[in-house]
């Protein structure tokens, strides 16, 4: 665990706090045996559960395309992909418990609905272009978000967003891949990949979270240096460099206000909905019931699997300890 | 900020891009191997042997992916998925040479999804209903130690494609065979209930292992050929070690393998098989003109 530093008198805070707030102040990273204020540590803990349960949630919306992908080709880039989003939940779960807490604790948490997840899996996946769109936007706004994430100022946090967002930006590319040949093929393709990209593109632009004058915790975390842009600037980002794909793509993005603006040198683009987003977080959106309890079934329906790699182990810790 | 060089690599051209390992363009599994078929060998034998093989594997890998969100632990679905990938390219390979070896020409995708359940030749064990966890490590155990000494055999196959196959797909069976062991000695040596529930899967599978040491025909011939391996001859080979296995796991020592009965290599499949086709053509079927 990494309370060690915290026991020592109050007196001495002031002096730690000073010492953490230098080290962040110059980049250098924090570990789990420094000494760090509860609120960051609090926040952190919020934050690298709710990425971790995000990849792992986020799993089900393009698993569920896995059985009919329609062609083995695809098959196995979906399956090695899903398979990568288990990877990366796994690191976030181990980044997270450098933190002092468990991952069964943080499962409890998600599958009871106390710690969120990214709006964007409560949407459901109706086509084969789904997959595509959402390793294009999806994953492309994930990116956005977690590249500079890579300079956190958590260690553990930071190394495993950097492993995370090589692997993203692979997915990014065949889910970009995917809609180029579609695109390329039928009438009937085409307009799959629109009707996707009408669909995802509102909630994308959400994936960075609300206004940055919506976003209160967002001062504290930008000085604590585990956030390291701003919702808005994110977003603006995003919108940058997605427009010239989609114009490559030969897809139009559903929003009539997108124009590039000569004078800030990039794009204007309309404002998402935002009751729909408050909707969806707060647990009103198409599949988040269906999400969770998914989740959940999986979690109780293997408990006794767990129970018995927890006893098998323990027995035969015994029989080593008595044969040593 | 940083990581703006992460996107700009997706509006460039990327057609004949070597970054782009998936890219379009991509699909001649065999590209580059020589394919001439061994002397005196028969092309539609070799093809409809590889069909077998090739089917094990991609109705085994469909099944499995099945697993993905919704196993025990996240360590499981991550190796659940990868041994269905395995499987997968295992298959993709498989089918890729039947379709050169019966000089038709058909791809991977024209044998997975443009034939009905009939047309299969997978062991009907590979497509069992799922079960629950029990029943996937059991049915993994039995398929892995299986398909890992068929493979090693083939090794020596005179048909060099066969051979090349079976060198990757060893390394790859090992694994899962290591897995499965690793499975079934925690849950028949872990609580009460985990041991009840494995022996019940054991005795739920053990009835279809006869069909595993059946020699069809064709596998008669391509194992006189020196192509191919008589299931028949690995029989004793995965006993024992499904024995060393199971007593070990504390479970009842199995008795010898029901008598080899042919089924799914003559295409005779239980009623499982037709719906996990169903959901694995329905896309492509959908929009047979289409590219993906």
């Amino acid at each position: 665990m990494t309370t060690t530093a915290q026991e020592a008198p109050p007196g001495d805070d002031r002096a730690r706090q000073a010492d953490f707030d230098a080290k962040v102040a110059s980049n250098q990273r924090i570990e789990p045996r420094d000494w760090m204020p509860e609120g960051y540590r609090r926040t952190l803990v919020r934050q690298v559960a709710q990425h971790a349960h995000s990849e792992i949630i986020g799993m089900q919306p393009e698993g569920d395309w896995i059985a009919s992908a329609p062609s083995l080709r695809r098959k196995a880039i979906l399956l090695a992909k899903v398979q990568d989003e288990a990877g990366h939940g796994l690191y976030l779960y181990a980044a997270a418990e450098t933190l002092g807490i468990d991952r069964a604790e943080l499962t409890e948490r998600l599958i009871e609905g106390r710690q969120k997840y990214s709006s964007i899996f409560n949407y459901p996946s109706l086509t084969y272009a789904d997959v595509g769109v959402i390793g294009w936007l999806v994953d492309g706004a994930a990116i956005c978000n977690q590249v500079p994430l890579c300079r956190t100022s958590f260690g553990p946090y930071a190394r495993a967003m950097v492993r995370i967002c090589k692997e993203e930006s692979f997915h990014q590319r065949q889910g970009y891949e995917l809609l180029m040949r579609m695109m390329e093929g039928t009438e009937g393709q085409r307009a799959m990949v629109q009707d996707a990209v009408d669909r995802w593109w509102w909630p994308s632009l959400m994936m960075f979270g609300p206004p940055d004058a919506d976003s209160p915790n967002t001062q504290q975390s930008l000085e604590w240096g585990i956030k390291i842009d701003t919702n808005d600037a994110l977003r603006q980002k995003f919108v940058d460099m997605t427009v010239p794909q989609a114009d490559k793509l030969g897809v139009t993005l559903p929003d009539s206000e997108l124009a590039w603006n000569e004078e800030s040198g990039q794009y204007d683009f309309g404002e998402p909905d935002w009751n729909e987003f408050k909707r969806v977080v707060t647990g009103s959106g198409p599949c988040n019931a269906e999400r969770v309890a998914r989740r959940r079934v999986a979690h109780e329906k293997g408990a006794w699997v767990r129970d018995a790699a927890t006893a098998y182990a323990k027995k035969h810790q015994n029989s080593r300890e008595v044969a040593v | 900020m940083s990581g703006d060089n992460i996107f700009t690599g997706l509006v460039e051209e990327h057609d004949s891009d070597t970054r782009w390992a998936f890219g379009t363009g991509f699909t001649e599994a065999l590209a580059g191997v020589d394919t001439t078929l061994p002397e005196g060998v028969d092309g539609e034998d070799l093809a409809r042997y590889c069909q077998m093989l090739g089917d094990d594997a991609l109705v085994q890998a469909q099944r499995l992916s099945q697993w993905v969100t919704d196993a025990p632990e996240l360590e499981e679905e991550v190796a659940l998925a990868n041994i269905a990938l395995d499987l997968l390219g295992q298959a993709r390979l498989l089918l890729a040479r039947a379709g050169q070896a019966d000089g038709t020409g058909r791809d991977e995708d024209d044998f997975a999804y443009r034939r009905e359940a009939a047309q299969f030749r997978n062991v009907r064990l590979a497509a069992a209903p799922r079960g629950d966890f029990a029943r996937a490590i059991t049915t993994l155990l039995v398929l892995s130690g299986w398909r890992l000494s068929l493979m090693s055999r083939l090794r020596e196959s005179r048909d060099p494609v066969l051979a090349a196959i079976a060198a990757k797909a060893v390394n790859e069976l090992a694994y899962h065979r290591e897995y499965a062991v690793s499975w079934a000695l925690r849950l028949g040596d872990g609580t009460e209930y985990s041991h009840e529930r494995m022996a019940a899967a054991v005795a739920d599978v053990w009835p279809s292992t006869g069909e595993l040491f059946a020699t069809h025909p064709v596998e008669a011939r391509m194992s006189r050929l020196g192509v191919g391996v008589d299931p028949a001859a690995v029989a004793a080979e995965v006993h024992d070690v499904l024995v060393q296995v199971l007593t070990t796991a504390t479970l009842d020592e199995p008795g010898a393998f029901p008598e080899p009965a042919e089924a799914g290599r003559r295409g005779d499949h239980g009623p499982e098989l037709a719906p996990l086709l169903e959901e694995m053509q329905q896309v492509a079927r959908e929009h047979p003109e289409a590219s993906w």
